[in-house]
């Protein structure tokens, strides 16, 4: 290892000796690189260069390559070259090296900057469309198959969905409960504290209340669906689309929609609904906790003036959307699913995806659920 | 290529040769059995070494213990003549350098270019100018028998065969001394296969290499492999040349080479 690489040139006139010694490896790469660099600048005219090897300790692939650009480059400065010093080895190895030197392919091209600004816009453009366009096909194809339950019940897959609302409700319940809780809490403080100024600190209760129920609730359900069970849904989707799962349903004639989108859809329309009046309860039970101490309303006055405060249609706008926002994001999960190719980045891809897609679509619909309660006015 | 076992010397003609890898008493499990429980073996420099076993006897687990890679409950492993277990980390470093491990699956890192992925170990092993990696890479990738339009493409755009020579010219971009092939012919069309193997041999002639090569490929092991090594009860139950093994006893064995789609091929070595 010690044997330091060295290249050094003798001879004169039109005909010059290389003599290479020492170690030629990856190892000393660097060193040769530059060493040949100087060699190479030897005075035109030179019309007949040998190699010789005989000094070289070790060999490998890119010492071969080096001696052979080296060759290359004296030939293409018109000298011949021959080797000298060189073992049957050692000249398989050029050879070798030499039958694979090629001109690199050309690297891709990439466009100029703003092109590819709107390029990549456009695509953007397209790719959104499509997704409406799939969104729309995926909707109606569930849609056509939960409408045939009801003639063929025995197709119904009561294990599957049953074990999917146990995923998706049940075990949902104790963080959804936990954030809504707090939230609660919080409305009511903050809004009994910016209330205060005008005296009217009791308000807070009509605030929170209407505002738990209406939105609150149920934006934050849906938020948490969407990253707990959207998430999942896509990845599981997803990860058998990978393994070419999906592929293998359809060959066994069976739908994947039906075997694995619809129980998913199925069961997150009913878990919605039920996590959404949990998350309500909570909520109230952790603006109730905050009047107690915060403005000192116990329980017991509490619980009639919030009956008082809010109406039976305000609970129901809040449940009402519930399941309008679980068929989004149940279609948004799916189609993210489906849509994972080969590779697992594109799984985590996709599964982002799925998530930001869900939550900017819940808010996008409770807004229009927004304009749509205050047109009727309920 | 003539078939290896045309020496005729056996196994004995090994015992002078320098042991690149030299294991003794290795033994590893997973829970409360062993998979492998007092195995010895020798790698020889310069030779083409296949390990071959029926599934479960532990090849790939033995090719990861070999590297470091699972944890060993017993034995000691010698590298290049260093001693793995009291090596430290330098010495490790060094000897792991002189190693290339092309993995069943290819493991190319996913998020880069083939290129990319071969110049991985010269950035960070070797101060080498972007220019010399850049050919050096290119090189390999000829070598291998990749198109050069292969460099600039990530691991999933290739398909299976390119991947397993993508990988290949990563294990080689150091020049190594010793490589582990872990089922390199598997999921290769049998011109593929062929290809590989003569790859295979063409590297050992040209580089000096040493392949310790897991394989169910027959052909490999009749065309390219000097000695076999057949892993069964939890040890090596023989190693040497082609019909050293084939005339082993062990049932297994037995089946294996003279299996119906062995056939041919062992009966021509038993007769030479």
């Amino acid at each position: 290892m010690d044997q330091r690489p060295a290249l050094s040139v003798t001879g004169s006139g039109d005909s010059l000796v290389l003599s290479a010694s020492g170690n030629w490896t990856v190892l000393e790469a660097e060193r040769l690189d530059n060493e040949i660099g100087q060699v190479l600048k030897v005075p035109g005219g030179v019309r007949r260069v040998d190699i010789d090897l005989s000094g070289i300790d070790r060999f490998d692939t890119a010492g071969a390559w080096l001696i052979h650009r080296t060759a290359r480059e004296l030939i293409k400065g018109g000298a011949e070259v021959a080797y000298t010093g060189i073992g049957p080895s050692r000249e398989i190895l050029l050879g070798e090296v030499e039958k694979s030197d090629h001109e690199p392919a050309p690297p891709r091209k990439s466009p100029p900057i703003v092109l590819q600004m709107v390029e990549d816009t456009g695509n953007v453009v397209i790719e959104s469309g499509r997704d409406l366009a799939k969104l729309t096909e995926l909707l109606g194809n569930s849609l056509i198959i939960m409408v045939s339950f009801v003639f063929k019940p025995w197709k119904f897959r009561l294990t599957s969905i049953t074990f999917h609302l146990e995923y998706m409700a049940l075990r949902a319940v104790p963080i959804i409960a936990l954030i809504s809780f707090l939230i609660g809490g919080i409305i009511l403080q903050q809004g009994a504290y910016q209330l205060r100024y005008f005296g009217a600190e009791i308000l807070s209760i009509d605030l929170a209340g209407i505002l738990v129920l209406r939105e609150i609730g149920l934006i934050l359900t849906a938020i948490m669906v969407a990253g707990r069970s959207g998430s999942a849904i896509t990845a599981e989707i997803g990860s058998m689309k990978m393994r070419e799962e999906i592929d293998a349903l359809q060959t066994l004639a069976l739908d994947p929609v039906e075997v694995l989108i619809v129980p998913r859809m199925i069961a997150l329309i009913i878990a919605m609904p039920l996590l959404t009046f949990v998350a309500d309860m909570a909520a109230l039970t952790g603006a109730g906790l905050v009047a107690w101490i915060y403005i000192d309303m116990p329980p017991a006055s509490y619980i009639p003036y919030l009956r008082n405060a809010v109406e039976v249609n305000t609970f129901l706008v809040g449940l009402i959307k519930a399941p309008f926002m679980a068929l989004v994001i149940g279609m948004i999960a799916c189609l993210e699913g489906l849509q994972v190719q080969g590779s697992a980045e594109s799984l985590g891809r996709q599964t982002t995806a799925s998530v930001v897609k869900a939550i900017f679509m819940v808010i996008v619909l409770d807004g229009l659920f927004a304009m749509f309660f205050a047109a009727i006015d309920y | 290529m003539q078939p290896p076992a045309a020496k005729g010397a056996g196994d004995s003609a090994g015992e002078n040769r320098e042991a690149i890898v030299r294991a003794r008493g290795i033994k590893v499990g997973f829970g409360a059995t062993n998979i492998i429980d007092g195995l010895d073996l020798d790698v020889y420099r310069g030779e083409v070494l296949g390990v071959v076993g029926g599934s479960g006897t532990g090849k790939s687990v033995l090719l990861r213990t070999l590297v470091g890679l699972l944890p060993r409950r017993g034995g000691t492993i010698e590298m290049f003549g260093v001693d793995v277990d009291s090596a430290n980390t330098e010495e490790r470093r060094a000897v792991e350098r002189r190693w290339g491990i092309l993995f069943q699956q290819g493991a190319l890192f996913s998020s880069l270019t083939v290129k990319q992925n071969i110049q991985v170990p010269m950035r960070e092993h070797l101060q080498m100018p972007q220019a010399l990696m850049d050919e050096l890479a290119e090189l390999k990738i000829a070598m291998v028998g990749l198109n050069p339009d292969a460099a600039d493409k990530f691991p999933s755009e290739l398909s299976g065969g390119m991947i397993k020579r993508a990988s290949l010219a990563r294990a080689l971009a150091l020049d190594p001394d010793l490589v582990f092939l872990d089922e390199p012919t598997s999921g290769l069309d049998p011109i593929g296969a062929a290809d590989f193997d003569d790859l295979i041999s063409k590297m050992r002639e040209t580089l000096g290499l040493t392949v310790f090569m897991v394989t169910h490929d027959l052909d490999s092991l009749f065309s390219i492999c000097d000695r076999v090594a057949a892993l069964g009860n939890k040890k090596i139950l023989v190693a040497g040349d082609l019909k050293t093994v084939i005339e082993n006893p062990d049932p297994w064995i037995q089946e294996y080479f003279r299996g119906k789609r062995a056939r041919g091929m062992a009966a021509r070595i038993s007769r030479s």
